[in-house]
């Protein structure tokens, strides 16, 4: 029997821990109120911010009178723009892009507003009340210029400009082509079209935005902590605005409550306070509330697309195109500039299918708006919706089921790797598995006889599928956002084993609910063959490594349990060492298992505890030469990334009374590769989900023509209970990715596949009605509109 | 103008003199430093801020503290410790009902009086006992998971 066959006494020692459903290391303290969220910071004589917001959506600043706010009580400084803007440079989201112009962010509006929530004024004082207290003492003298809301008549020549350095609303064109997709089409034997629209969303975390600017003295050093899920990005960019070197300013992201985006940008509140804490030296707090956070957060989704599929007559679409016009807001944010979004909606339309042609052209235009930025999905919930869509438009206009026409469409599994019509190349994952494992959990066949019994009682009974495929996991070749500057194709793992053998393993990765203390640490366990309640993972500081970025375009289970795997296998090389010269046996023949090293197939072993004290403490029992100390680190690069994908069925039944849709089932089939922890896998998807059907059913940020914000608290703004979410299925496929750990990313998927299913459930239960989705959410306003319509179509 | 208060938090007595308008999640996270109750709105609506006052569920950020004199309040501290949960935080750790955390006060506080006087004995019972409660996270699933599993070990221990 060769080795590579045999089991190994210490294989059945070693417990796996990736795969397991292990109970989060995060949990005992969240669940005991001794979590630390950027609020519950209390540093020394802390002061506290409020911002003076603007009421305009597009006004010159004439003039602000701050006197008597300055002479309130417990005021301690009033700041305008022109007040700091000595002590920062503007931070510029550059990019290689052509067709784009960056706008730049500044802490607070400087000359002119641009949308209703901007900041103008802060306002520092003993506590918040007292701050906002002097808020409304403040007079501000405005001249309204032209406020433009809809991205159409904002790209007209004619316009209202934002930003007339800008010379155009128009802050970025692109197009994408591949062949002669409106030749195509036309020649085409059958095709489908629509004007789609999927409105303004606000990510909306429960935690609302918050930061803490912790000033000292002592050092000349600024600490941030702060509610993002960037916070390595947001050091550097502060670093230079600043021009503090890094090592005075530490940015950390402690316990934090939820992003989904909205706290993966650079914001000019953290901008605010850094400068002011420096200027003030003294520490300053500042947490939105509700109605600043859904009306100053980055928001997403804004997009209008006008699309036409063609099909051959077999039902295999050959052509696409598309323009799409994003509404991307006031400002382009930092890093990601307002390109992702859109961008990222016309890189995506061919979704998991082999189109042959295709021509994408998109506009991301300047509206008096929040800006827009990342949101759970960013671009592909949208691109989702449009092609799902149009795959259920032309099953019904071929009359082929909506399953059977994405097997004929979608890449199958001897076609890996396929680069699909908009370029991204799609690594081999189980696209068709997907898809009739959904069909399978659902079955499929007797969710269709449901529906026919509904359907005969005179019941509105709908199923939608949604096939979408993405990348995550990106490495340094290709670009999070289209041209951006910044490295964010790499990660970093520092573990180490200090004097009294506790296992530290430090990320730049920030986690915001992932539970990735507990991931990483079962990665950490198996490669370094240690137990997996000694490790902890410290994550979210920018001390802690030397470069990072954070946690964001589902990367972290890739990059840093990729990195978490290198070092892990680079410090148990190190173990094994010393552990050889305590147990006077081969390297080769020492195992390292469960915080022990051993002499393998003997009852010989020294635990890590043993090993450090040898390195550290002892000095009596290595050479000299053999003191390694016991730390490693490594950053990985997965280069290109990986692909994941998932099928999504819902069954939807629409009250038409209430014109309420309730789902009645909702299936995710998915394929994220090795699984590190079903339980927290399980629960992203939930959790995205959910997301999915808010956007498709609810949510909706609603600006009026002047630019004032309806929708401003959670009354207005609508996101589902407990009582709209079905229960979700979750069914795994399991195919490994090329990248380290087989890993692929997940965090985000729910929310990309949901809008679609349920889009195509609703459509199909309206079928007997002609009735089409073409625009989201669909409101139990919308839909009353859309059967009303229909109804006196059908009498006429 | 300061108002003195008596008020009993997690068994231990707090006197203090607070203005008239403070709220008493400010009162109970800044004034005391009792920061598990956690503020996601201000208007009443999420319910992360959820405190139970005199055995009821109550949203903290719709309450002046001034109100909450000579009464008995118990916040997410006043439950389990990191070493030993209580019932219900310990099927949430085991159900996954949390993630990012913050919404999660708010719903062990209102669970815990869904506890105490509901059978929830149905899944729709437990989501509509749970429909004050805003959690963007989790899709609920597992909180619900969480609180049948609760529910049922009630049911056993107190027939």
């Amino acid at each position: 029997m060769s080795k590579g066959d045999s089991v190994q006494p210490a294989d059945l020692l070693r417990p796996r821990h990736v795969g397991q459903p292990i109970r989060r290391t995060e949990d005992p303290r969240l669940l005991t109120g001794n979590g630390e969220y950027t609020a519950d910071r209390k540093p020394d004589r802390v002061l506290h911010v409020a911002f003076r917001r603007s009421e305009q959506a597009h006004a010159t600043i004439v003039a602000i009178d701050t006197a008597q706010a300055r002479a309130a009580p417990g005021v301690v400084a009033v700041f305008t723009a022109e007040d700091v803007a000595e002590l920062y440079k503007p931070i510029i989201p550059v990019s290689r892009m052509a067709n784009y112009y960056a706008t730049p962010i500044v802490a607070l509006a400087t000359g002119k507003v641009r949308y209703v929530g901007e900041a103008v004024v802060a306002v520092i004082a003993e506590d918040r009340y007292l701050a906002e207290d002097a808020l409304e003492l403040i007079e501000i003298d405005y001249a309204p210029l032209g406020v433009v809301t809809d991205p159409e008549d904002a790209a007209a020549a004619d316009a209202p400009l934002l930003h007339d350095e800008a010379g155009t609303n128009v802050l970025v064109a692109r197009e994408f082509k591949k062949g002669d997709a409106a030749a195509d089409i036309a020649a085409a034997h059958t095709s489908v079209r629509g004007r789609f629209r999927m409105t303004r969303k606000a990510p909306l975390a429960m935690e609302p935005r918050s930061y803490c600017a912790e000033f000292d003295g002592r050092r000349e050093a600024i600490t941030l902590y702060t509610s993002s899920n960037i916070p390595g990005i947001v050091r550097d960019a502060l670093a230079e605005s600043l021009d503090l070197p890094g090592s005075r300013l530490r940015v950390v992201a402690p316990d934090v409550g939820g992003s989904f985006g909205s706290k993966g940008s650079l914001y000019p509140e953290e901008i605010l306070l850094c400068v002011a804490a420096r200027k003030l030296r003294r520490s300053l707090k500042w947490t939105a509330d509700r109605l600043e956070d859904i009306a100053s957060s980055s928001q997403s989704f804004a997009e209008t697309i006008e699309a036409e599929l063609g099909f051959d007559a077999d039902g295999v679409a050959v052509a696409l195109q598309a323009d799409v016009t994003g509404d991307v807001g006031a400002y382009s944010i930092y890093p990601w500039t307002c390109a992702l979004e859109p961008v990222q909606v016309v890189s995506f339309l061919p979704g998991p299918y082999k189109i042959k042609s295709y021509r994408g052209a998109v506009r991301g235009v300047a509206t008096s708006k929040p800006p827009t930025g990342p949101y759970r999905g960013v671009g592909r919930p949208i691109s989702t919706f449009v092609t799902e869509r149009l795959m259920d438009m032309a099953a019904k206009a071929l009359g082929i089921d909506p399953l059977e026409i994405r097997r004929r469409n979608l890449v199958r599994d001897d076609e890996f790797p396929y680069r699909i019509a908009s370029g991204i190349i799609w690594d081999r994952t189980g696209f068709v598995a997907c898809l009739d494992a959904a069909a399978e959990a659902a079955n499929y066949a007797a969710l269709r006889q449901q529906q026919a019994a509904a359907r005969a009682a005179g019941r509105w009974f709908g199923i939608g599928l949604s096939s979408y495929a993405e990348l995550t996991g990106i490495g340094s070749r290709i670009a999070v956002a289209p041209g951006m500057p910044i490295n964010t194709g790499s990660e970093t793992a520092k573990i180490r084993i200090d004097s009294t053998g506790a296992i530290t393993a430090t990320f730049g990765v920030a986690s915001h609910g992932q539970g990735l203390e507990t991931t990483l640490a079962q990665v950490i366990a198996d490669d370094l063959g240690a137990r997996f309640d000694d490790i902890r993972v410290v994550q979210g500081d920018s001390d802690g490594v030397p470069m990072s970025t954070g946690t964001y375009a589902s990367r972290s289970a890739v990059l840093g349990g990729g990195a978490a795997k290198h070092a892990s296998v680079l410090l148990r090389e190190k173990i094994k060492r010393v552990a050889s010269h305590l147990l006077e046996a081969a390297v080769d023949d020492i195992d390292v298992a469960n915080g022990f090293a051993r002499v393998a197939g003997t009852d010989r072993t020294v635990s890590f505890k043993q090993v450090a004290k040898a390195v550290y403490s002892d000095m009596k029992t290595l050479p000299v030469e053999a003191r390694e100390e016991l730390e490693a680190s490594y950053t990985y690069d997965p280069i290109n990334g990986t692909t994941a994908c998932a099928t999504h069925l819902a069954a939807v039944e629409i009250d038409p009374a209430s014109c309420f849709v309730k789902v009645l089932k909702y299936v995710v089939a998915e394929d994220c590769g090795r699984i590190i922890n079903p339980m927290i896998v399980d629960g992203q998807v939930h959790g995205g989900v959910a997301q999915g059907i808010g956007a498709a059913l609810y949510e909706e940020m609603i600006y009026d023509d002047t630019g004032q914000l309806l929708s401003a608290s959670l009354v207005d703004y609508v996101i589902p209970s407990a009582v709209e979410i079905p229960h979700i299925d979750v069914v795994h496929i399991e195919s490994e990715s090329a990248v380290a750990g087989g890993f692929r990313g997940m965090g985000e998927g729910g929310t990309i596949g949901a809008p679609a299913a349920i889009a195509n459930a609703i459509a199909d239960a309206l079928a007997p009605l002609g009735i089409d989705v073409f625009e989201l959410p669909v409101t139990p306003e919308r839909l009353f509109r859309l059967i009303e319509i229909a109804r006196s179509q059908q009498q006429q | 103008m300061t108002i003195d208060i008596t008020v009993t938090i997690n068994g231990r007595l707090y006197r203090a003199s607070v203005e008239p308008r403070l709220l008493l999640s400010d009162f109970l996270r800044d004034t005391l430093g009792l920061t598990g109750t956690h503020v996601g709105c201000e208007h009443g609506v999420c319910g992360a801020c959820t405190v139970i006052i005199d055995g009821d569920s109550v949203r903290s950020c719709l309450t002046l503290a001034v109100r909450a004199d000579g009464a008995t309040i118990t916040t997410v501290e006043g439950l389990g410790t990191p070493e030993q949960l209580n019932a219900l935080q310990h099927q949430f750790r085991e159900c996954h009902g949390l993630q990012c955390g913050f919404c999660t006060p708010g719903m062990l506080m209102t669970g815990m009086d869904l506890l105490k006087k509901y059978p929830l004995a149905t899944d729709d019972q437990i989501r509509e006992g749970l429909s004050g409660n805003l959690c963007r996270c989790t899709g609920y699933q597992n909180i619900v998971a969480a609180i049948r599993a609760a529910a049922a070990l009630r049911n056993e221990t107190t027939p």
